[in-house]
């Protein structure tokens, strides 16, 4: 469960989200739109917990995975042992993360250095990771980018399976939703900066 | 494995993989035969000094790993990634301090033995210094994982951590030399204090440092 009331962020003295309210339940795919620098990789930082909100409410519940253009996997390591290393901190059987790698078609790509792999591949390295976290809330940060149209499609399956087992799923995209989603949410990117700090 | 000693692992296998295992070594040992050189072969003067060449080297090769400690991780989202999992910033740091002192400590021991005979170290002098070093090793760990969340993704980052270790150095080199005394047992009784007393404040040190620098 996800539950934001009247919440606001300040990152770099800059008022860059106020007074957003927006509620999560289990089986939810929630679609933050909005141009770039609106602010919703600075929401999803927030709802991880990375970023503090100066007013508002904040309540989540549930184990929460980040993908963000940080790939979170150490550059050296072969994917496999890259994503393992998570898996082993987070108590992923070893069956449940070749399901994610399968679900992302990186299985030919185990024994390959993470610095080697493209964005494409990186992109799909990242959701893989989340996938095999196995946490109820899903933070997704352009998930899109970089993938081809048959990758798109093995996310979007994968977005609807997570739904459907009562998961919940944050993504925030410049695109329209594919899927249908249980609520599309737009930041507001035409409100200079100035207007923000005078409204606050 | 819990899943702190996996993270030490993991610092230990980066360092080994990065690099930054080997470098301080490298560093050392060619302190240790440049040294020499310098000095002609005057047995009696190297005797004299070379101990105290060691600590220096020794003090200044911990700070070689410091770029590697945080900013590749927090460049990758991996101390993100970290910290979603509940994870204090101060425990990320005790595991990095506890990494750095299998990666860093454990090869400049074993450096210590070679270095001590190109330097021309008298004998019996050789156990003081290892046991010296290995009190002086928690302190270097912590300094150097505290110094390099401080300076991570600064420019001029290793000129201001050699600024940063500088005064913080100084009493572990005083009481590091000193042990290379006659009679070592205050200087390592000292050395072993201000050790401990520096091991115990880095972890939180550090891990303020990164919770600053998260945004």
């Amino acid at each position: 469960m996800i539950k934001l009331n009247d919440v606001a962020v300040v990152r770099g003295n800059r008022l860059v989200i106020q007074r957003l309210s927006l509620t999560a339940q289990a089986g939810d795919i929630i679609w933050i739109r909005g141009a770039n620098g609106c602010g919703k990789s600075t929401l999803l930082r927030t709802i991880a917990g990375l970023l503090p909100s100066i007013s508002g409410i904040l309540e989540t519940s549930g184990n929460m995975a980040l993908s963000d253009e940080n790939l979170g996997l150490d550059a050296n390591a072969a994917l496999e042992n890259a994503l393992g290393f998570w898996a082993k901190l987070d108590g992923t059987k070893p069956e449940q993360l070749a399901h994610a790698m399968s679900a992302m078609d990186l299985q030919n790509l185990a024994d390959v250095p993470v610095r080697y792999l493209s964005s494409g591949q990186r992109r799909r390295a990242s959701l893989s990771r989340v996938m095999a976290s196995g946490a109820e809330i899903w933070l997704l940060d352009e998930p899109y980018n970089g993938l081809d149209s048959a990758n798109c499609a093995r996310l979007d399956s994968a977005l609807l399976s997570h739904a459907a087992a009562g998961g919940i799923a944050l993504v925030a995209s410049h695109q329209p939703p594919t899927i249908n989603v249980a609520d599309s949410i737009a930041l507001d990117e035409r409100k200079s900066p100035e207007r923000r700090a005078a409204a606050a | 494995m819990t899943p702190f000693l996996s993270l030490v692992a993991r610092e230990v296998r980066q360092s080994l993989t990065g690099g930054g295992m080997w470098l301080p070594v490298i560093f050392y040992l060619a302190v240790a035969t440049l040294f020499p050189f310098v000095t002609g072969p005057d047995k009696a003067l190297l005797a004299r000094t070379g101990g105290g060449i060691l600590w220096v080297a020794a003090l200044l090769a911990s700070l070689l790993p410091i770029e590697r400690l945080i900013l590749p991780d927090r460049e990758a989202g991996i101390l993100d990634q970290l910290a979603l999992r509940g994870w204090s910033d101060e425990s990320i740091a005790a595991a990095k301090i506890a990494g750095q002192l299998i990666a860093f400590g454990l090869p400049l021991m074993l450096a210590t033995i070679l270095g001590s005979v190109l330097i021309g170290l008298p004998d019996g002098k050789l156990p003081t210094l290892l046991l010296g070093l290995a009190l002086a090793v928690p302190a270097l760990a912590g300094l150097g994982v505290t110094i390099a969340a401080l300076t991570a993704g600064l420019h001029g980052a290793s000129a201001l951590g050699g600024l940063l270790l500088v005064p913080m150095a100084v009493p572990i080199l005083i009481f590091g030399a000193g042990t290379l005394d006659a009679s070592p047992g205050n200087s390592m009784q000292l050395l072993a204090a201000t050790s401990l007393a520096m091991l115990a404040v880095s972890p939180f040190a550090a891990g303020a440092a990164l919770r600053a620098a998260r945004g």
